[in-house]
């Protein structure tokens, strides 16, 4: 306070005085800061999502072309998500994943293995809480909402198809 | 060459999501939401198929993946039981992968202590 008045006082005759320069910088320099930082990090932080979620799904698909040699397609399809949610919920666990999703970000989120990680690490924090309405209930918090919107989306689809397949039909008879 | 197609549009999904949190304020939360939508959504209109057909795990290892799978599942289930298998095809398409979630999840809830808070 004692600075900025001073200031004030020492410019006062000039366009723009201390006390105003130092309202405009905070008022601004958050904002403007934000926006250098963000414009500076976006692109590396991209490079760094695309190497790390190409890497992802090209584990996934190594994985695939290796059992898909030994088992049915089926059961393919729903082994390589299996173990790469194995993956996300150990080193959830061993705390490697928030050290690796800090400099991924959309690189770990978007595939599979971000969608297991909300659950693990939801399941892991809220224990302490209890069995039923700690663990059990918050293991939910990010899942659910997924759960929620995917499967209200494919009931909506499922009528438009059964709708489409009616008119369909009618026209047919 | 799969190893490739699956690397650049797994990859390029990526940079979708990375690009929202850049320059949104988007919750992971909601991001996670808006790709499964949208996987059922391009998968309805005819988009997703082809994609996943041509990049294989980099189409259906993404969360939109999860979409397509939910959606592939209602439209055979619909074909087989009509009007029911709207109710069914989603979840059943997804079940085994929500339930390897939720197992690994309390799996590693039992063995790991959480960060104190």
């Amino acid at each position: 306070m004692f600075y900025i008045n001073e200031g004030n006082k020492a410019n006062n005759n000039s366009v723009i005085s201390f006390r105003q320069v130092i309202f405009i910088y905070k008022k601004d320099y958050k904002k403007y800061a934000e926006q250098t930082a963000q414009k500076s990090n976006a692109f590396t932080n991209c490079i760094k999502a695309f190497l790390v979620g190409g890497a992802i799904c090209t584990f996934a698909q190594w994985l695939y072309n290796m059992f898909i040699t030994r088992m049915s397609e089926e059961n393919t399809r729903l082994l390589v998500p299996t173990v790469l949610i194995f993956l996300a919920a150990l080193t959830t666990g061993l705390g490697w994943f928030d050290k690796l999703a800090k400099h991924a970000g959309g690189g770990t989120l978007v595939p599979i293995t971000g969608f297991a990680n909300a659950i693990a690490s939801a399941a892991i924090d809220n224990k302490n809480e209890g069995w039923v309405l700690g663990l059990g209930a918050k293991i939910f918090t990010v899942a659910g909402p997924v759960i929620l919107y995917g499967t209200l989306a494919s009931v909506i689809y499922g009528l438009i198809l059964y709708f489409i397949r009616l008119a369909g039909a009618g026209g047919a008879a | 060459m799969d190893y490739l197609w699956a690397f650049i549009v797994g990859g390029l999904l990526c940079v979708i999501a990375e690009l929202l949190i850049c320059y949104t304020k988007l919750t992971a939360a909601r991001i996670l939401v808006a790709y499964v939508v949208a996987g059922v959504v391009l998968t309805a209109i005819g988009l997703y198929g082809p994609l996943v057909e041509w990049a294989g795990c980099g189409a259906t290892t993404p969360l939109t993946g999860f979409g397509y799978a939910l959606a592939e599942g209602v439209k055979k289930a619909v074909a087989e039981r009509g009007i029911f298998g709207a109710l069914t095809g989603g979840l059943t398409a997804t079940s085994g992968g929500i339930a390897a979630a939720l197992a690994f999840a309390f799996a590693a809830a039992l063995v790991f202590k959480g960060k104190p808070k």
